[in-house]
């Protein structure tokens, strides 16, 4: 009984060995024909700094392959892309924004490479397109934050419904949804949940904007303004990190969960490079990075957060559809500068 | 005039006494307006154009909607008074610099032309770090010393817009000054001192009439400056809703692009230029101000006495303006972890440094591609704007004053909207352009020709023909008397003309920032990039970059030629 068991044991071990021996057989083929390709273009709404260390994580491991960021806010990466296609220019390998609208658009249009990374099977629904072409690499919130050296913790919003009130006149900064993805789908959100009026009196409170939901981090953390009333919360959390004054709130009507997702341009011209890239992406590696280094989420299920991060199952989350979002897209951006001016 | 004489010549005769140097000028002028219609011409034809076919609804979409006049009003506000504050600050410096005795003279040339060298959004950018209302250091300063709870001045707004324009435009108007200062003799002021005028009544019916083309064309190239400007606008007006012409039009292009809008609101400002020109020609009429000839003129400094060290101080207070503090606020911001905060050890790091060269992989790349870029346009656009204002200034044949129109036509243009006429133009066969470093160069010449252009004919202007027709007389052919004779006494002139491209191109980015594609990124297309996402400490770095590499090449030109750039006619 116990030899056989030790033979059905030695088979499933020389079965295991087997599959991963063709598993790393198929890698080793991925990995010598991106070498051959020896970069990938990475068109990226992902923060510099975090998609910089995310390419170096890689060029360390795969040395000899060459990531090229080329990073933007999400509407500006889906421009350069469609301005590109319509030259007919084949740079672009991976597209990767925070407006999920873009690749359902994308996709329609027939400019994305039907491509499903290892180890996808155990992400969440929500982070996987069911035909194939694009899934979430990391999960952004929006949130309010403040200045603690202006704003006393009792004082400060906590609330999108607080800040409306007109003791704040003056004294925010917002994101804009014309430049990105996660301020795209962050007022779609809070649409669904307020109605434009919501916009309308938030505007009246003379808002700095800004482009990019990283920036109102600085601003925050300079003193420029006080409260932020939206933004990266990654970029908060790493901007707080550093030793700046900058404090986040996660309002209790919900928080915006911004799922972003990357994939393989169909015209890819270094294709390998740009599956093995993917398949990088979703590793544990890189997914454990993201969340450690730079304060994302992620969709991959092993993944551990920073212990004074709130879990993603603590928080009431408000997410939107890439559908509705790529429906939506220029509503949006017409209201929103109706609204705020610029 | 002689030589539309000689072309109106019938017969055998007549072609025989043809100017054999004519293909060049005629080539040189086909070339002109080959490089300006194509993309203005596809301007045109895009604001006529629409998904449903032509049609008009561009216009009228944009004379109607009230956000789009909004812009247009914006910006005819802002550049009104950034031309007539830049008037002011750069004819009174150049005045003081050409024909005063105030100290330190070369000292001011170099900051001025330091001031001219810095990108204007590069300023505006520094000036986000020294006057934003709450941390702004200036502001902050503003505060500590009064106990006050306001701001003293908030660049986040139309005014602080101006201000920064201002500072970025008076540069050009200084040079334009300065080079008509130093070529009007003193003679004529003396024969007016002789007749019994007191200083006041020189000033205002000698030198400023004579100075009087001279300002009115800085006028007029500081109010086109400033309405093509992108950067500026974008870093200041649009935190505070402010659109102007330029951001608006940037804003259209985002997808779903509305290229018909942008272009429609292109083709009135072609106009409008076109009337300008044409009403600058009207006012100064034939009043040619060639006062420099073979014979000698003798210039002679005003003495300032007791205000010499008044002056100074104001001059010195005007560059601190525009390139002492934004210099330091940037080396701060480039050196610190939070630039809001004092620069202690505490604060003090290398990283934004590190980030900037051995992280991040576009730097290397686009430091090779603008200097790459600025050398070969400085170069080739110098060559063919000394052609264009060498024909248009001597009339060479009949239709040469047409060809200034051409060669201005781009400073009215936004070079946003150029981007959008070059990509329409070289995206496509015969002539694709798009996707090389070689679109940015044929952008940044016809970009910088109007600049070039002006400098040149200020250049050549000042030159009388009487020289060159001596020359001709003895036997030389057109080009010869202008290689033997013209070209030596235009050198510095020209040389000038080449680092005002050069500068130019290295610091463009309205049209860059549309026609790039990350095989061919430049130094200001990674700033705004960063600029946009707020990381403000790479930007510094790459600025301080920017400036010092700049530097660099114009000490070299100028070690090379053996005199300033900028200098005095002595």
């Amino acid at each position: 009984m116990e030899k056989r068991f030790g033979i059905f044991r030695h088979l499933a071990v020389l079965a295991l060995v087997a599959w991963g021996s063709v598993a790393s057989a198929q890698d080793a083929a991925l990995v010598a024909a991106a070498k051959r390709e020896g970069k990938v273009a990475w068109y990226t709404s992902l923060a510099l700094p975090s998609s910089t260390a995310l390419a170096h994580l890689f060029m360390n491991k795969y040395k000899g392959i060459e990531v090229e960021v080329h990073r933007s806010g999400s509407q500006r990466v889906l421009q350069r892309v469609m301005q590109e296609v319509s030259a007919g220019i084949k740079n672009a390998d991976i597209i990767h924004t925070s407006d999920g609208g873009h690749f359902v658009l994308l996709k329609g249009k027939g400019l994305l490479m039907k491509y499903v990374p290892q180890g996808l099977e155990s992400f969440p629904e929500g982070f996987k397109d069911k035909e194939g072409f694009y899934y979430g690499m990391r999960a952004t919130l929006s949130v309010l934050a403040y200045n603690p050296k202006i704003v006393s913790e009792k004082d400060a919003p906590k609330t999108w419904k607080e800040i409306l009130n007109a003791k704040w006149r003056g004294k925010m900064v917002t994101a804009h949804p014309g430049y990105s993805g996660i301020i795209m789908t962050h007022v779609l959100a809070l649409l669904n949940l307020h109605g434009w009026d919501y916009f309308k009196e938030l505007a009246k409170n003379k808002l700095h904007v800004v482009q990019s939901a990283n920036d109102p981090a600085g601003v925050i953390a300079s003193g420029e303004r006080a409260v932020g009333a939206n933004g990266a919360e990654y970029f908060y959390y790493k901007t707080m990190k550093q030793g700046n004054p900058i404090k986040i709130i996660y309002p209790k009507e919900g928080v915006p969960l911004i799922v972003s997702p990357t994939a393989i341009a169909k015209d890819a011209p270094h294709p390998n490079a740009s599956k093995l890239f993917t398949d990088f992406i979703f590793s544990k590696e890189a997914q454990q990075m993201l969340a450690d280094q730079q304060g994302l989420y992620t969709g991959h299920p092993q993944v551990t957060y920073p212990k004074d991060k709130p879990q993603l199952k603590d928080l009431k989350l408000l997410a939107a559809d890439p559908a509705e979002l790529e429906k939506k897209n220029a509503e949006i951006k017409k209201k929103f500068v109706e609204f705020f001016g610029a | 005039m002689e030589a539309v004489g000689r072309l109106r010549v019938s017969g055998w005769q007549g072609i025989r006494n043809l100017d054999r140097t004519l293909p060049v000028w005629i080539g040189a002028s086909l070339f002109l307006v080959f490089l300006m219609l194509l993309p203005l011409g596809w301007i045109f034809v895009a604001s006529l154009q629409t998904e449903a076919g032509w049609s008009a609804s561009g216009y009228a979409q944009v004379f109607t909607e009230k956000a789009y006049l909004k812009a247009i009003w914006n910006t005819l506000i802002i550049s009104f008074w950034v031309g007539g504050i830049a008037v002011v600050i750069g004819s009174l410096l150049a005045w003081l610099v050409t024909r005063t005795d105030l100290p330190l003279k070369r000292t001011i040339r170099a900051l001025v032309m330091a001031s001219f060298v810095t990108p204007p959004f590069l300023g505006a950018f520094a000036w986000t770090l020294l006057a934003g209302p709450n941390a702004g250091l200036l502001n902050k300063i503003y505060r500590s010393l009064t106990g006050s709870e306001e701001a003293l001045f908030n660049i986040f707004s139309m005014e602080g817009l101006i201000f920064v324009m201002a500072l970025y435009s008076f540069p050009y108007v200084f040079s334009m000054i300065a080079n008509v200062c130093e070529l009007i003799s003193s003679d004529l002021e003396d024969a007016a001192n002789i007749l019994g005028a007191n200083k006041l009544r020189v000033a205002l019916t000698v030198t400023l009439p004579l100075a009087a083309p001279a300002l009115l064309g800085g006028f007029i190239l500081a109010f086109l400056h400033s309405l093509s400007l992108f950067g500026a606008p974008a870093i200041l007006g649009l935190p505070a809703s402010l659109h102007t012409i330029t951001t608006q039009i940037w804003a259209l292009f985002q997808y779903p692009p509305r290229l018909d809008l942008a272009a429609a609101f292109s083709v009135p400002l072609l106009l409008a230029t076109m009337l300008l020109i044409a009403l600058q020609k009207k006012i100064l009429g034939r009043r040619g101000y060639s006062t420099v000839g073979g014979k000698g003129g003798e210039r002679r400094l005003l003495r300032l006495g007791i205000f010499r060290i008044p002056a100074l101080l104001l001059v010195l207070g005007i560059i601190a303006l525009s390139v002492f503090l934004p210099y330091w606020i940037l080396l701060k911001a480039a050196l610190a972890k939070a630039w809001a905060q004092p620069l202690t050890w505490d604060n003090f790091t290398l990283e934004n440094f590190s980030f900037a060269f051995f992280q991040y992989g576009d730097t290397q790349d686009a430091i090779l591609n603008t200097f790459k870029l600025g050398i070969a346009t400085a170069s080739a656009g110098t060559v063919i704007a000394a052609l264009i204002a060498y024909i248009t200034n001597r009339q060479l044949f009949w239709g040469a004053r047409y060809l200034t129109f051409f060669a201005l036509a781009p400073l009215v243009v936004p070079g946003i909207v150029l981007a959008v006429g070059l990509f329409l133009a070289y995206a496509r066969p015969p002539i694709v352009l798009y996707g090389t470093i070689w679109i940015l160069f044929v952008a940044y010449l016809t970009k910088e020709m109007p600049i070039g252009f002006s400098q040149a004919e200020t250049t050549f202007k000042s030159i009388h023909p009487e020289l060159e027709d001596a020359s001709r007389i003895l036997g030389a052919n057109r080009l010869g008397a202008l290689r033997d004779v013209t070209a030596p006494l235009a050198r510095t002139g020209l040389i000038a003309t080449w680092c005002f491209i050069f500068i130019g191109v290295i610091r463009e980015l309205s049209a860059s920032i549309l026609l790039f594609t990350p095989k061919s990124k430049v130094v200001s297309v990674v700033i705004f990039d960063l600029k946009e996402e707020g990381q403000i400490g790479v930007i510094a770095v790459l600025g301080i970059l920017l400036l010092l590499v700049s530097f660099m090449v114009i000490l070299a030109v100028q070690r090379l030629v053996k005199r300033e750039v900028l200098a005095t006619r002595e």
